[in-house]
This record gives C-alpha cells, sequence and structure tokens, in this order.
C-alpha cells in the first residue's frame, strides 16, 4: 500500500519553498546590503519603537488569547452536548464564516463599534452612555477575538468529544460533585485541546497586521505592522528579516513554554 | 438470608419510543452475589445504571435500605461501579486514580496511603502504586477499576461486564478472583453479564433478564436445572426445546410418544414446552428406549462426544461419553427426573425466546 | 434552566460570529456608499457587480487559485500521506514536523520567506509564486485530514484485495482509495477554504497587477470599499449556505424513511 517514495515529491516542495524560504528570512536577518554579517538587525528590536511595539503586541495577544479561551471552552462543551447533528453544525458555524472574507468581516466591526456605530445606536436605545472603542486596543482585541475564536474552539471541542463518557460518570460514581468532576477529570483531560488552541490563536495575534490596521485606525503599531512596513513602505528587507526572526524565537519559546503544559509525557493534577 | 439491601419497586425505562424495561421488580439481600443476565439490549446493564444512579427510571422507585434514592445524584449513593471499559482517568497514575473518592471525601494522607496500598494488596497489585495506567495490561487496568471502587467502601459494588475485555483464560481467573475478593470484602455484589458460565460460576442468584422482563430468578442450580420457560432454557446452556402435551400429571407426550415425567399440576391435555438437556439423553445400540432414531452428526468435544439424533421428526442434540458413529440406529431414553416441563408464554410480552446476536 | 443557558450562550455566540455577516449583507442593499447611513434599498451594486471588470478579474483570480493549489496540494499531500505512513518512526517525525512548520509559523513569516525566495532565486513575483505559495500552506491541511483516514484503512483490506488476484495498483484504486476519499474530499474543501480566505501570504507574494479579492479589499480599505465588494460577498456567501443547505438536509431525509 504505497511506498516510501511517494513522499519525496512533498519533501522535495518543502525543502524548496519551507526550509530554504526560511533560510532567506535568517540570511537576510544576518547580513545588511552589502551581504555582511551583521546583527543590527536583530539589534534593532530594542529600540523604543520597535520595543514598544513587540510588548504591545504580546499583550494583546495575551489578553485575547485568554478571552479565546474563557469564550470557547463553555462552547465546546455546548457543542459537545447536542452533538447528534454534530458535524454539519460545526460547519456551519465554523468554516461558513470563512466564505465571507475575512477582511470584509473584520471591516464590519469598524462599522459596527465606530463612534455612530451600531454598538452605539443599540446602547443609546437601552439609556447607556455610548463607548469610544474604534481606532483603541479594544477594538483590535475584539478583532482578535472575533477572528480567533473557531481556532480555540475547535480544538477543545475535538479533543472533549474523545473523553468517554463513563469517565465522567466514573468520578461522579467515586463521590465527586459536577464541579469537581470539571476540575479534576475534564479539564485536565481536555489539556491537550486546551494547548493547541492557545497556540492556534497566540501565534496569529501576536503577529498579525491586519488587524491592527483595520480596526486600529492605521495609528496603533503592533510588531506585525512594523515587519509589514519594513517591505513595504520602507524596503528595508534586512530590518524587516531581523525582527523576523525576534519574532520566531518569541514564537518559539511560547510554544515551549506550553509544551510544558500538555500533559502527554507528565501528570498534570 | 440476609435482610434487604436494595428494592427495585415497578421500575420502567423509555429511551424515545423504546421501553427498555417494564415495571420491573428486583430485591437485592445484603452481602449477596446477584448477576443480572441476558442478550444485549435486554435492558441488564440499564438496570445497573438506574441503581448507580447514572439513568433516572422514567417510572419507579429505587429503595436503598430502606431510604428512597431514586432522585439521588450518583456522588450521593452508597455504592461504587466497575465501569466496562474500565473508565481509568488516563492523567493520572495508579496511586492517584485510587486515591480520587478519598481526595473528593477529604480523607488524611495517611489514611489514603493505607487504604491504597490495602486495596492494591486485595487486587494483587503490589508495588504498583506510581505507574502510568496507560503502561498496564487490559487485566491490570481492570484490577485497579476495582481497587479504585472498593476503597471507598462501597456497601454494593455494581459491576457492568467487567471481564468483557479480556481474553478466556484471564477471564477464568478473575472470575475467581472476584468470589476471593467478595468474600474478603464482605459486601454486595451486583454483576452484569451476557455471559452465562460466568453467571453459573460465581452468583449467589442469578437473574435472567429479556427485553425488559425478569424471566427467571433463582440460584445457578435452579436457573439450569428447573427452567422456567423455553428462553431461559434456550439461553442457559444448550437444549433441546419440543412441543409436547401433557396428558396428566406425571405423563407428557412428546412427537406422538409417552414420556413419564415428575411434573404435576398442568391439568389435562395442556399443550407445553418440554425441555430435554443434551447430557440427559441416554442412547442404546442393544437396549429398547422410548424413540428410535438414527445418528445424523458426530463430533469429538473433548470431555464428550456431541451428536444429533434423528428421531420422531425431531433433530435430538446428544451428549454422550460413548460414541456411536454416523448411521448408527441407536434407541434414546430419558429419566423422568431429567425431563423439564414448561408453560407455553401466554402473551405475546412473554413470546421472548429470540435471543440477540 | 442548565439547558436554557446552554441555547442563550450559543445564539449569542452564533450572533457574535455572524453579525458581522449581516451587516454586511444589510449594506449591499444600502443605496448610500457610506458604511454607517442608511440610505435606503437599492440593488445598484449588484447591477455594478456584472460590469466591474476589476472585481470580476479579481473573483477568477481567487477563484483559479484556490482551485488548482488545492487540487495540486490535494494530490501531494495524499501521495505524501501514503509515503510516510511507510517510513520508520525518525525520517516520519522530522517530515511531520516540517509539514507543521506553516501552520504553526506565523502567516507573515511565511508570506515573507517565500517572498525573500522567490526574489533572491529571480522569480519574478506574478500570479504563478502566488499559486506556488497557496500550494504550500494548503498541502498541511490535506495531510492534517487524509493521515488519521488512512490510519485508519487496515492494511489487510489492501492485502485482501491484493491476495484476490487484484494488481497493486488496482487494489489501490479500488479498495484503499474509497476509504480515504472522504479524508481527502475534506482535505480538497479545507485547502480550498483557507487559499479562498488567505490575505497575508499573498500579499507578500502576489506581482503587481495580480489582485485576489482580499488584496483588492485590502488595497480599497483607505479610500473605502465600493459596495459592490459587498454585494459580491453577499452572493458568494449565501450561494455555499444554500449549497451546504442542501446537502445536510439530503441525508436526513433518506434517515426519515427508513425509520
Amino acid at each position: 500500500m504505497g511506498k516510501k517514495s511517494f513522499a519525496l515529491p512533498y519533501v522535495v516542495w518543502m525543502i524548496g519553498f519551507t526550509i530554504i524560504p526560511l533560510a532567506m528570512i535568517v540570511f537576510y536577518g544576518l547580513t545588511d546590503d552589502t551581504g555582511a554579517f551583521t546583527l543590527e538587525n536583530v539589534a534593532a528590536i530594542m529600540t523604543a519603537e520597535h520595543a514598544q511595539a513587540l510588548w504591545l503586541s504580546l499583550g494583546l495577544a495575551l489578553v485575547s488569547t485568554v478571552i479565546c479561551l474563557v469564550l470557547a471552552y463553555p462552547l465546546a462543551m455546548i457543542l459537545k452536548s447536542i452533538s447528534k447533528n454534530r458535524s454539519s453544525l460545526i460547519v456551519f458555524i465554523f468554516i461558513l464564516p470563512m466564505w465571507m472574507n475575512s477582511l470584509l468581516r473584520t471591516m464590519a466591526w469598524q462599522t459596527i463599534l465606530s463612534n455612530q456605530g451600531i454598538l452605539n445606536l443599540i446602547l443609546e436605545f437601552l439609556g447607556l452612555p455610548a463607548v469610544r472603542i474604534i481606532n483603541t486596543t479594544g477594538a483590535i482585541i475584539f478583532g482578535m477575538v472575533y477572528d480567533f475564536l473557531p481556532f480555540m474552539v475547535l480544538p477543545i471541542y475535538n479533543v472533549l468529544i474523545k473523553i468517554g463518557q463513563d469517565k465522567v460518570e466514573a468520578a461522579r460514581d467515586l463521590g465527586a460533585n459536577g464541579v469537581q468532576t470539571f476540575f479534576r477529570v475534564t479539564f485536565p483531560l481536555s489539556m491537550p485541546g486546551v494547548v493547541s488552541g492557545i497556540t492556534m490563536v497566540f501565534v496569529p495575534a501576536m503577529t498579525t497586521f491586519v488587524i491592527s490596521n483595520l480596526l486600529g485606525g492605521g495609528k496603533i503599531l503592533l510588531i506585525g505592522n512594523v515587519i509589514e512596513q519594513a517591505f513595504t513602505s520602507g524596503s528595508n528587507w534586512h530590518l524587516g528579516s531581523g525582527l523576523s526572526l525576534v519574532l520566531m524565537v518569541f514564537i518559539f519559546i511560547s510554544m515551549a513554554i506550553l509544551a510544558k503544559y500538555d500533559p502527554e509525557g507528565s501528570n498534570v493534577v | 438470608m440476609e435482610r434487604t439491601l436494595i428494592n427495585l419497586v415497578d421500575i420502567s425505562k423509555q429511551f424515545g419510543d423504546t421501553l427498555v424495561l417494564d415495571e420491573m421488580n428486583l430485591t437485592v439481600r445484603e452481602n449477596e452475589f446477584v448477576t443480572l443476565l441476558g442478550p444485549s439490549g435486554c435492558g441488564k446493564t440499564t438496570t445497573l445504571r438506574i441503581i448507580g444512579g447514572f439513568v433516572q427510571p422514567t417510572t419507579g422507585k429505587v429503595i436503598f435500605d430502606g431510604k428512597d434514592i431514586t432522585k439521588l445524584p450518583p456522588n450521593k449513593r452508597p455504592v461504587n461501579t466497575v465501569f466496562q471499559k474500565y473508565a481509568l482517568f488516563t492523567h493520572m497514575n495508579v496511586e492517584e486514580n485510587i486515591a480520587f473518592g478519598l481526595k473528593i471525601r477529604g480523607k488524611s494522607k495517611d489514611y489514603i496511603r493505607d487504604k491504597i496500598k490495602y486495596a492494591l494488596k486485595l487486587v494483587n497489585l503490589d508495588g504498583y502504586e506510581k505507574r502510568s495506567v496507560n503502561a498496564l495490561s487490559g487485566g491490570q487496568q481492570q484490577r485497579i477499576a476495582i481497587a479504585r471502587a472498593i476503597v471507598n467502601e462501597p456497601r454494593v459494588l455494581l459491576l457492568d461486564e467487567p471481564l468483557g475485555a479480556l481474553d478466556l483464560k484471564l477471564r477464568q481467573d478473575m472470575q475467581y478472583e472476584l468470589i476471593r475478593m467478595k468474600k474478603e470484602l464482605g459486601i454486595t455484589f451486583i454483576y452484569v453479564t451476557h455471559d452465562q458460565e460466568e453467571a453459573l460460576t460465581m452468583s449467589d442468584t442469578i437473574v435472567v433478564m429479556n427485553q425488559g422482563y425478569i424471566q427467571q430468578m433463582g440460584t445457578p442450580e435452579q436457573i439450569y436445572n428447573e427452567p422456567e420457560n423455553a428462553f431461559v432454557a434456550d439461553f442457559i446452556g444448550e437444549s433441546n426445546i419440543v412441543d409436547g402435551v401433557m396428558l396428566e400429571d406425571r405423563l407428557v407426550e412428546i412427537l406422538g410418544v409417552k414420556f413419564p415425567c415428575v411434573d404435576e399440576g398442568f391439568g389435562r391435555n395442556k399443550p407445553v414446552d418440554v425441555v430435554i438437556r443434551p447430557e440427559d439423553i441416554i442412547l442404546s445400540e442393544t437396549e429398547p428406549g422410548l424413540l428410535d432414531g438414527v445418528v445424523t452428526h458426530l463430533i469429538f468435544k473433548g470431555v464428550h462426544y456431541e451428536m444429533e439424533v434423528m428421531a420422531g421428526g425431531y433433530e435430538w442434540l446428544v451428549h454422550s461419553t460413548k460414541c456411536f458413529p454416523v448411521g448408527t440406529k441407536v434407541s434414546l431414553k430419558v429419566k423422568p427426573f431429567d425431563i423439564q416441563i414448561m408453560n407455553k408464554p401466554e402473551s405475546e410480552d412473554e413470546m421472548a425466546v429470540e435471543i440477540d446476536g | 434552566m442548565k439547558n436554557a443557558m446552554k441555547k442563550i450562550y450559543l445564539i449569542l455566540m452564533l450572533f457574535y460570529l455572524y453579525a458581522p455577516i449581516m451587516v454586511l449583507m444589510v449594506l449591499s442593499f444600502n443605496e448610500s456608499r457610506s458604511r454607517v447611513t442608511w440610505g435606503g434599498f437599492s440593488l445598484k451594486w449588484y447591477e455594478d457587480l456584472f460590469t466591474n471588470s476589476m472585481i470580476l478579474d479579481a473573483l477568477k483570480t481567487t477563484l483559479i487559485i484556490a482551485l488548482v493549489s488545492a487540487a495540486a496540494a490535494t494530490v501531494l499531500g495524499t501521495l505524501a500521506c501514503l509515503g510516510i505512513n511507510r517510513m520508520r518512526k525518525t525520517p516520519r517525525t522530522i517530515v511531520m514536523g516540517m509539514n507543521n512548520i506553516p501552520m504553526m509559523n506565523a502567516e507573515i513569516v511565511t508570506g515573507i520567506s517565500l517572498m525573500l525566495c522567490f526574489v533572491a532565486f529571480g522569480i519574478t513575483l506574478s500570479f504563478k509564486t502566488v499559486l506556488l505559495a497557496h500550494i504550500t500552506f494548503n498541502v498541511p491541511y490535506v495531510i492534517l485530514s487524509v493521515m488519521p483516514k488512512l490510519k485508519q484503512t487496515e492494511v489487510s483490506v489492501y492485502e485482501a484485495a491484493v491476495d484476490l488476484g487484484a494488481s497493486p495498483v488496482y487494489a489501490f484504486f479500488k479498495v484503499v482509495l474509497p476509504d480515504l476519499m472522504p479524508g481527502i474530499l475534506s482535505g480538497f474543501l479545507m485547502a480550498f477554504t483557507m487559499s479562498l480566505d488567505d490575505f497575508v501570504i499573498t500579499h507578500f507574494t502576489r506581482g503587481a497587477g495580480v489582485n485576489t479579492l482580499s488584496t483588492l479589499i485590502y488595497s480599497e480599505v483607505r479610500r473605502g470599499i465600493k459596495p459592490t465588494m459587498y454585494a459580491l460577498s453577499t452572493l458568494m456567501f449565501v450561494s455555499v449556505l444554500v449549497l451546504l443547505i442542501l446537502i445536510n438536509v439530503r441525508p436526513q431525509k433518506k434517515k426519515d424513511v427508513i425509520e
């Protein structure tokens, strides 16, 4: 049933389009215009402007990841409990919206959140004070949560449906009430899903430049914006590559931290 | 016998349109080993889950030691369950699994440690405290599941086909182990299985169920030797079930031949089902019997020969230590005591002879 | 009570996920070009759509890239799965690790790295480079959905077919492939959807004048997006919705008949 060599075209493809391109970033990041070795592009992260963008990205990504987790976990539990028509419901909830361009959907939040937008109309109707959220970090977090929520729900849901009902029943049988069962059995068993959900939200949230551009009014710079500008308007590819290297290091570190919480190898009680 | 511990009163359970249990009544005494036996879909697991608190009966009451516990959630019931596929917590090691219920109850560390030690000794797995449950064999996981349940000192242990996933040899060993543990613990066991041999080996009382009804309840000997209807006779061991007519007390006509028997009180000329176990038919080449026939099949089974004998228009299943080759003309004889007479089922509901799978 | 809470939460989340979509649909019928004021009902943006060559071109490019890249990724990915399945543990771990890079890595890094690579090797950024980039990030989705199906498929089924006289090729197409088909299909759909919705990687790898819907929208953001785009999105969304409903309603009817 197949031969090892069947994988050869893809292995070659990966070397050509994944490995070599990454090597190119390393090369550009560690050289200057003349091709000479330099750490300047990497060290550029220390400048006030870049460092601020990096910390802001980290902070916003962290906040939106936590919000996603808090919103997604109950949703995944509910989806599991009404799982009779599960596959089609999941498709309707998470895949279908992707058929409307994500840029447009993010843009639509501008309409909803803007100062004369729908949200404020509703608040006014309810006699509540208007909120000024558009073009703030709050709006960016709003967009991040909206865009990446499915990537938190799906892995958690996929793990939850594999936890046998008998394990929950066993905990109940041994005297645990609903809350104890959740914290001692269900949640620890769902950790692999939580960890992969966190990764899938944190990385794109930390590196986005689109959401900050659309909902931040172009005034709020995230590290993604800095890098993007280095390549498009700034045309300083070496600087952009150097900053990308730093970004990759941060991604690797966060993944390494998360891997520790993945109970595959260790016991997390 | 000891006093009543569990009383199921008029329990019915409906899942959607299907009636799984129909007004079932069952009494379990203290320190009894009760086995619920029946084919899949007979309602035995549902009965166990109602006692465990995982399923709410549609109607009826569960009385435990005189108190109505029908509405009590599983975590408040003085029973523990050994689940079919063990349901061990894979994110905990052996020790943490066993300690689970004790920690919930806030027992002291010393108490928990002693209990774990005792329980592991009981299930013959001393020293396994720190092992990962994923690294255990099926039989070992089974023992941990039992240990995890019994440390909580339940008054009743519910076992849901606990040996179903084990291979034959291990299953037989575990049967003896379970009997031993039951004796040591001195608590009530309610055991669910579809394996008649398991039920006969271990139980004090067997409850044979089919299609939501209790077909018969009694000691293993009663169930085997005096099945009350054709379903029980067919489900427990192999048997010849033939139509007969009870001519008068102690005389039944089978296939046009009069057989003396020991049953009384069926009335005159009443149609009945007659059960004759294969090992109770005596074959002879020389002596005259009640029926004459010809051996049509012969299989060597180790302890005995299994033969099929065509006689009186019925193919009789016969077990004998003597060998009669195919084609041999033989006579059949049955001792009056070995003929079991049963009433024919009266209503559609009791027509429950079909066995799933 | 508990069930009511669940329902309310589910409805709230659905509302959250679909609110922007509803807003865009409403705006597509707005006479006014403004995103905040309602100028009355109008179908003019739908009329404009069929004459707007820029949007129609972008749509064509988007669909061609999505279709071709998903198809290529499906073939490449399915073949790779068959090969990886035969590998020993170490090479398998290495290949699967490489496969995970585009999924785990930041899109911006993937996009930049491909762009740098194309430029460094003298490949002009164009339609083709976008296509190559899309194939690259699509294959992992195919592998992710085919691999589990392949693991479920018993080798004995293939061996039985060969034992019964089938040639290996015949056995593969008649026995193994049908088993994998659901995985392959969902991998293809996943890849198609991802490609359709991608902006970041396209943004960095496209050549001058090559526009997908995403890049066209992004370039219009500053001057304000023409509601024609909303009209197109509404049409796409509704057609997929109808398609999904048709697919999901049919098997249910079948079940009713059986019951």
